[in-house]
């Protein structure tokens, strides 16, 4: 079973499966540069998805992760073989940093027969068995007990592995988050809550809908540890991570982590965002880009050169463009499929 | 050179006015700059630049009102590796839910193919003066007069929900109700269904008449201990000593293309609650007249809207004080050969299946349910009696379903009079998929209730 074979060693570096050198500048250095292509993808996939819904080719509600794209990366970049993933409704990036193809996300959301759930789930409800990646959930909040449930699997079995549960700040506040936590503490289940503060619910800013904003503090009533992290620097996610799915891992409980994070778009597609101002959100864009940033970053430590970011750009673009067109070409799925998988 | 094409900004949206260009011919643009300003059916929304160009042709002036989804509205021309212009942004894909495949019923918003209101159809409520006038209106604007009206009459009205007051409600049902009567009475909660449905049944208690909007009806399956166990039960088992005068309220059944877990009619679950009244409008007048009634109840009242309806227009009496008995369906359209029954949206379909049944001679005879609990099987019987079929029409589950319901009692009390049993249409027994093929199987349609009317008549 892969699963079993998640140990402590994991949580290392997580050496991804293109990173080649060995040594640990090498490695560094390649991972890197994996961060930051994995960052453009998402934020070109989403782009791209934008692009898609305006004409028409995605439906019903499309919610982009643009401008957060830093929290699940820096956070995969900790993870290792056999852990488990369980996102909301915004979870087009984490499928794709889960190692998830970018066509059969992209055809998920034109509804059709090559997309992850064979046209039937659409952008909120996705699954890959085989990466671990466990949804995709549509319902605010009940993704928590359901992440809290695979680290419950994970104890029992003593597999080692660890989950991650990804949720949002307007999630924090519903009740079967709170029983999550005793029970995840109680038990002592490897479960690494992750909280994207993305400081909006909808058009609710956190200080309307939340006591204490400081939501790394809401394990405090079940002692859970939490911390706060700069969400939109890839590496501090990084670190923080390692060092909460180290703590998971070793049988030490549930750990909390506060990504303070930012949307750029909209809640969803159809939402005229009149509760914050433009410039905030260009400020943000401005100074904080997570993705430009760090590409800034590495230009400087000698990491890579700008032409060497302009050329993954170009491969990046034309990868997305050939997702998008297997999204739109592939078939709907056939009208029988109406009544499959409803039982097993 | 790329197009930049009229973009859909909402699940409904067909197509917007282009209120306002943000940038001229001429103008460089970089990724995430305001383009214009477009009015979509709910809303004004900003349109952002994609990609990086230069504005080279302004192809549709500001103001431009009835601009398809899909149409080029301005030419951009890009320099530079990293600009290039997407292959696909260019081809115009006709998009599903607007293509001509497009069930009639499920376009909303803008008026068109909704079917004309009262004037043939027999709509006068009995309870309404001759030579009142009428107004048209949006099912949108009606719900939320009748909550105005009722706040402004009785002070303890309120409302609560996620996105009610500052957003002005996620669908824009409680609009300006913050600017009228303040924050004490016109509440943002968080994202706490179980919470704020129990604080809604406890300020009940306390002898206040709460307002609880849900998000729409999946969202209150986080709070359905709250309504059943708390709210419907409680006067109950106290031997009538509390009430609970609550309106629980919010858009119910199939949205478009929202998948399994955002895409579902509740109205069989609550109708099978004894405790509490279940209401589901289809009309703007019926929506008016019975939120008030609901939010004057003694009792929890369940009122079931319907997103895809909010923005149809039909005419609503101008009375001061229009309220409507909770428990009466109405025959919107008289005929001798069957009855088709239905309620919310699909009243909409019976509609349009009864024009078509006409042009083939079968006249048949429209009840719109209106309530579900109290059902109002009276009227349904008096019905079938002198059509001797019947057909009942909903987007529910069939199993356990309103048809089912209406069925039984039919058999139970004309079962002499039928000339064949009941027939029931349906939602398909299956989770709503998301692929847009999927989805128009998935859900009744005017052809379904035809054939469904003919097999009853024994025509093929
Ligand atoms: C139980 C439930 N209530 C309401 C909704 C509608 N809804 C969808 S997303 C959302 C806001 C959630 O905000 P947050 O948890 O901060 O996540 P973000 O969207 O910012 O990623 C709401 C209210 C829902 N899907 N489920
Ligand atoms: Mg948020």
């Amino acid at each position: 079973m892969a699963r079993a074979e998640a140990t402590a060693a994991a949580n290392e570096a997580a050496p991804g499966p293109r990173e080649a050198k060995r040594t640990m500048d090498g490695a560094s250095t390649e991972r890197q540069k994996k961060f930051y292509r994995d960052m453009l993808t998402i934020r070109r996939f989403e782009e791209k998805a934008g692009q898609l819904y305006g004409m028409g080719l995605i439906g019903g509600f499309c919610h982009l992760y643009i401008g957060q794209e830093a929290v699940v990366v820096g956070m995969q970049g900790a993870l290792g073989q056999g852990d488990q993933v369980v996102t909301t409704y915004r979870d087009h990036g984490h499928m794709l940093a889960c190692g998830m193809d970018p066509g059969g996300v992209m055809a998920e959301l034109t509804g059709r027969i090559t997309g992850y759930s064979r046209g039937k789930g659409g952008s909120m409800h996705m699954f890959s068995r085989e990466k671990n990646f466990f949804g995709g959930h549509g319902i605010v909040g009940a993704n928590v007990p359901i992440g809290t449930g695979l680290a419950f699997s994970n104890r029992y079995t003593k597999n080692g592995a660890v989950c991650l549960t990804y949720f949002g700040d307007g999630a924090a506040n519903q009740g079967q988050v709170f029983e999550s936590f005793n029970m995840a503490e109680l038990w002592k289940l490897p479960v690494i809550y992750v909280i994207e503060n993305n400081q909006y619910a909808m058009g609710t800013a956190v200080v309307r809908s939340t006591s204490e904003t400081h939501l790394y503090k809401r394990g405090a009533a079940h002692n859970i540890p939490g911390e706060a992290v700069d969400g939109m620097d890839v590496e501090a996610v990084f670190e923080a991570g390692k060092k909460a799915i180290l703590w998971a891992r070793e049988g030490k409980g549930p750990y909390i982590l506060e990504m303070k994070t930012y949307r750029y778009r909209g809640h969803s597609m159809s939402d005229p965002a009149k509760y914050r101002t433009r410039e905030e959100v260009q400020e943000v864009r401005e100074k904080h880009d997570p993705i430009d940033t760090f590409g800034a970053r590495l230009v400087k430590q000698g990491v890579v050169k700008e032409d060497d970011l302009k050329a993954m750009e170009r491969e990046i673009r034309a990868a997305i463009n050939r997702a998008a067109e297997f999204a739109s070409e592939s078939p709907e799925p056939p009208p029988e499929d109406l009544y499959t998988d409803v039982l097993k | 050179m790329t197009q930049i094409l009229m973009p859909a900004l909402s699940p409904t949206m067909e197509e917007g006015k282009l209120a306002k260009w943000h940038v001229k011919e001429g103008d460089a643009v970089k990724a995430g700059d305001i383009l214009a300003e477009i009015e979509t059916d709910k809303a004004t929304m900003e349109f952002e630049a994609i990609d990086e160009g230069r504005i080279a042709k302004i192809l549709v002036p500001e103001g431009a009102e009835g601009v398809k989804v899909n149409a080029p509205i301005a030419e951009l021309t890009q320099d530079g590796e990293t600009a290039k212009p997407a292959p696909t942004q260019t081809k115009t894909i006709p998009s599903p839910l607007v293509g001509e495949g497009a069930p009639q019923a499920r376009k909303g918003g803008n008026g068109h193919a909704v079917p004309a209101a009262p004037a043939a159809a027999n709509l006068e409520d009995p309870a309404i003066p001759e030579g009142t006038e009428y107004i048209n209106m949006t099912v949108r604007d009606a719900l939320r007069d009748a909550m105005a009206e009722e706040m402004r009459r009785d002070p303890s009205v309120f409302l609560m929900g996620e996105e009610v007051a500052q957003y002005q409600g996620a669908y824009k049902v409680s609009q300006g109700l913050l600017e009228e009567f303040g924050p004490e009475r016109v509440i943002d909660t968080p994202i706490t269904e179980q919470g704020f449905a129990g604080v809604g049944v406890g300020a009940a208690f306390g002898g206040l008449r709460p307002i609880v909007e849900f998000m729409t009806w999946n969202f209150a399956m986080q709070a359905i201990d709250q309504i059943i166990n708390s709210a419907a039960k409680t006067l109950y088992m106290s031997g009538g000593q509390m009430g609970c005068p609550i309106v629980f309220r919010g858009p119910n059944g199939p949205a478009a293309r929202v998948a399994a877990q955002h895409s579902q009619d509740f109205a069989s679950w609550y109708a099978h609650v004894p405790g509490m009244k279940v209401v589901s409008p289809y009309f703007a007048a019926d929506a008016k007249g019975l939120l008030k009634a609901a939010i004057r109840d003694g009792n929890p009242v369940i009122f079931l809207e319907n997103e895809i309806v909010y923005g149809r227009t039909f005419p609503v009496p101008k009375l001061d004080d229009f309220v409507l008995p909770i428990g009466k369906a109405r025959v919107i359209r008289e005929g001798a050969h069957v009855t088709l029954v239905a309620h919310s949206i699909s009243v909409g379909l019976i509609m349009e299946a009864a024009d078509i049944l006409a042009k083939e001679g079968i006249e048949a005879e429209l009840i719109d349910l209106r309530s579900i609990r109290p059902l109002d099987t009276d009227t349904i019987i008096e019905s079938v009696k002198k059509t001797n079929r019947i057909v009942t029409v909903e987007q529910g589950w069939p199993v356990c379903s309103i048809g089912s319901e209406i069925a039984a009692a039919v058999v139970d009390a004309a079962f002499d009079y039928l000339d064949a049993p009941p027939l029931r249409i349906a939602g398909k027994d299956v989770p709503m998929p998301y692929a847009a093929n999927l989805e128009k199987l998935a859900l009744p349609t005017i052809d379904d209730i035809v054939a469904a009317a003919k097999a009853v008549l024994y025509r093929q």
